[in-house]
């Protein structure tokens, strides 16, 4: 119980500071609730399938095959590739980290990790759909040809930005959250 | 829930029913990985959330038509800038957000400098990107895309007069 309070102890200080707020009579402290449920409940309807598909991912495809397809020296058939899975998406960035973990473990390239959550983040085709349908097809199309462009030379510079003590703090990243110890 | 969701279940569905048709014992260590994953994010998730939920509960998407429609230029985008990367709008507000404030006159650089931080720099989420990133690379990444939602805004106003 006790360990149970603490890893969620973030939470309940956060929920805790809220209803001080909702009960000095804010209406924020209701809005702030109603919103969090609402993001929660998408969080909760986006991320069961795509956590199971990766689940799959990880035991049936081979480090090698991925390595192959988005590993270091996978070239522009990787990078496409991870622009293609990103634009695939649903959902927040912030349901996007996870999955980075599944592809780092796998041997997916750093380069072709920020170039998904890249892709992710701004080349989701509902989403552009929706830009485009509110702000217009001119104003569209020169921000994603922009993007495009950008997401693959962003990917390269902050790869190319990393010390070694950033590197060391990603494989640390992906250790720390390797579920696979925790199974046997 | 969303036409795209549904085929993301079905995708799910089909694939554990077909993994389960090859292999058992694999398909339960994949549904049992698939668990300790969501269970592992959890408290990052729940507390982003939560934070979520309260700075739009401050920030409302009023409270920002108000800032970004009445400050323009330079000072203008990085107000836009700064609200884009604090905030966590989702799509279908934003767009028609951005899409009002243009019929009041706001100008398409700093709605650029809105769209583009809002959708790639999240600093509350930092918590959870640092933790499958590291801090350095999700330091990094974060900044390269803000200089970058900045300067691209004005490239994109400046486009949005030039272009026909």
């Amino acid at each position: 119980m006790a360990a149970i309070i603490k890893r969620y102890r973030l939470i309940l200080v956060l929920i805790a500071i809220n209803l001080s707020i909702l009960i000095l009579g804010y209406d924020q402290g209701t809005v702030a609730f109603e919103q969090a449920a609402l993001n929660l409940k998408e969080m909760l309807l986006v991320l069961p399938p795509i956590f199971v598909l990766m689940g799959l991912l990880d035991v049936w495809v081979k480090r090698e095959t991925v390595i192959a397809w988005m590993g270091d020296n996978s070239g522009f058939k990787g990078m496409l590739f991870a622009f293609l899975l990103g634009s695939a998406a649903a959902g927040p960035l912030y349901a996007a980290f996870p999955i980075t973990y599944t592809m780092a473990k796998k041997g997916v390239s750093i380069i072709n990790i920020l170039v998904f959550l890249g892709a992710w983040s701004t080349l989701k085709i509902p989403l552009l759909l929706f830009e485009f349908s509110n702000l217009g097809i001119k104003f569209t199309i020169i921000r994603l040809v922009f993007n495009i462009i950008a997401i693959a030379f962003l990917s390269w510079l902050v790869k190319g930005l990393m010390t070694e003590r950033d590197r060391k703090a990603f494989s640390e990243a992906i250790e720390k959250n390797d579920v696979s110890m925790t199974l046997k | 829930m969303s036409a795209f969701n549904a085929v993301i279940y079905m995708i799910a569905v089909a694939a554990m029913v077909f993994s389960y048709s090859k292999d058992k014992k694999k398909t339960r260590t994949a549904l049992k990985k698939a668990w300790k994953s969501i269970e592992n994010i959890l408290p990052a998730m729940l507390a982003v959330l939560m934070v979520i939920g309260i700075t739009m509960a401050w920030i409302s998407p009023a409270f920002i038509s108000s800032l970004i429609g009445e400050s323009s230029g330079i000072w203008g985008v990085l107000v836009a800038s700064l609200l884009g990367s604090i905030t966590l709008i989702p799509g279908f507000i934003a767009f028609p957000l951005a899409s009002n404030l243009l019929k009041l006159n706001a100008g398409y650089t700093q709605m650029a400098a809105f769209i583009s931080t809002l959708m790639m720099v999240g600093i509350i989420t930092f918590p959870m990107e640092k933790k499958f990133l590291g801090t350095g690379l999700a330091l990094k990444r974060n900044l390269a895309a803000l200089i970058y939602s900045v300067l691209i805004a004005f490239v994109i106003g400046g486009l949005m007069i030039w272009l026909p």
